[in-house]
């Protein structure tokens, strides 16, 4: 069962609802230097495996940039 | 170095700094670049933004590849946040992307002129500091408004000495200097420094600090402008403590008027 989300403003389909950790993987983005809001809602670190992305959700994964 | 000048440190939300520069990350060719200037410079501290990876191309080179934060303070800053919300969900995320309360706030009026809008700035500033930030706030430069920033809690105030990315110099000096007479906590120009002689002119007006990032990203060498920036501070900074000699309306020879021959 396919699912829709949209992830950084774009629209994307992931085979099933999975966790935030196996999204990440699934999108070949390293945890460790980004940050994850669902719903509006920051997603804490230690969720990212407890955390289940579903159809629907509103995914922004961010990191630093340079910036002044 | 006298006593004075060897013990003097920049103090923000409690930690020491002894470099009085803080340099923005933005606008440079390359992050090896940024990464070399900011070894010139000096600076303990570096302004960064928080944006979207990129889906597409998620291996394109990161920031903290060439920058550590274990090596210098990140400081996230809410650049191209227009209210007060915008900015809140951007530092709470950059919180945790980071895991560090310092930030920079900045929230901004218009897309032409980047002036903050205070209004604004002030219920972004309330609700940051409830949620146990500590907040380094871009603003105006109203004596007023600055005064304000720092009754509600605001850890370093920073107004703007010309707009964003113009380079034109500290436009008002009175106003700068009267909200350094005024604060108890550390005041920075933010924005608006185009050379060393204008980081200079901001620290002995008794500026805590600068920051700076287009002055040194769009100089034809950065690395040397970051250097340049570094001597201008701490020399700004050494003339202020030192205190100027008064302005006189004649001359005053230098060399003895007795025993000439």
């Amino acid at each position: 069962m396919t699912i829709s989300i949209t992830l950084n403003g774009e629209d994307r389909s992931i085979p099933r609802p999975m966790s935030v950790a196996e999204l990440l993987v699934a999108f070949k983005l390293e945890a460790k230097k980004i940050a994850v809001e669902r719903n509006l809602e920051i997603v804490p670190r230690s969720a990212y495996d407890t955390v289940t992305v579903e159809d629907g959700d509103r995914l922004e994964v961010v990191r630093f940039v340079g910036g002044g | 170095m006298t006593t004075a000048a060897a013990h003097d440190l920049l103090i923000i939300a409690g930690k020491e700094y002894s470099s009085r520069l803080i340099i923005g990350t933005g606008k440079y060719e390359t992050y090896e670049q940024n990464a070399e200037a900011l070894k010139a410079s000096g600076a303990e501290i570096i302004t960064v933004a928080l944006r979207r990876v990129n889906l597409l191309d998620p291996d394109q080179p990161m920031l903290v590849d060439y920058i550590d934060p274990k090596d210098v303070t990140f400081l996230p800053n809410t650049a191209g946040c227009f209210t007060g919300e915008d900015a809140v969900r951007t530092l709470r995320l950059a919180r945790e992307a980071g895991g560090w309360n310092l930030v920079k706030l900045e929230v901004l009026g218009d897309k032409t002129t980047l002036y903050p809008n205070m209004p604004e700035t002030f219920r972004a500033a309330e609700m940051l500091i409830g949620d146990g930030f500590d907040v380094m706030v871009y603003c105006n430069d109203d004596p007023i408004a600055a005064k304000t920033l720092e009754e509600i809690g605001c850890c370093a105030i920073m107004p703007l000495g010309a707009p964003i990315g113009s380079g034109l110099g500290i436009q008002n000096p009175v106003n700068i200097r009267i909200i350094i007479e005024n604060a108890n906590v550390p005041v920075l120009v933010d924005a608006g420094v185009g050379t060393a002689s204008e980081a200079a002119e901001a620290m002995e007006l008794g500026c805590d600090g600068v920051i700076t990032n287009t002055a040194i990203a769009e100089a034809k060498d950065p690395v040397l402008m970051a250097s340049a920036m570094k001597h201008a501070v701490i020399a700004g900074r050494e003339a202020y403590l030192a205190g100027r000699m008064a302005r006189k309306m004649y001359a005053d020879p230098s060399s003895p008027l007795g025993g000439l021959i």
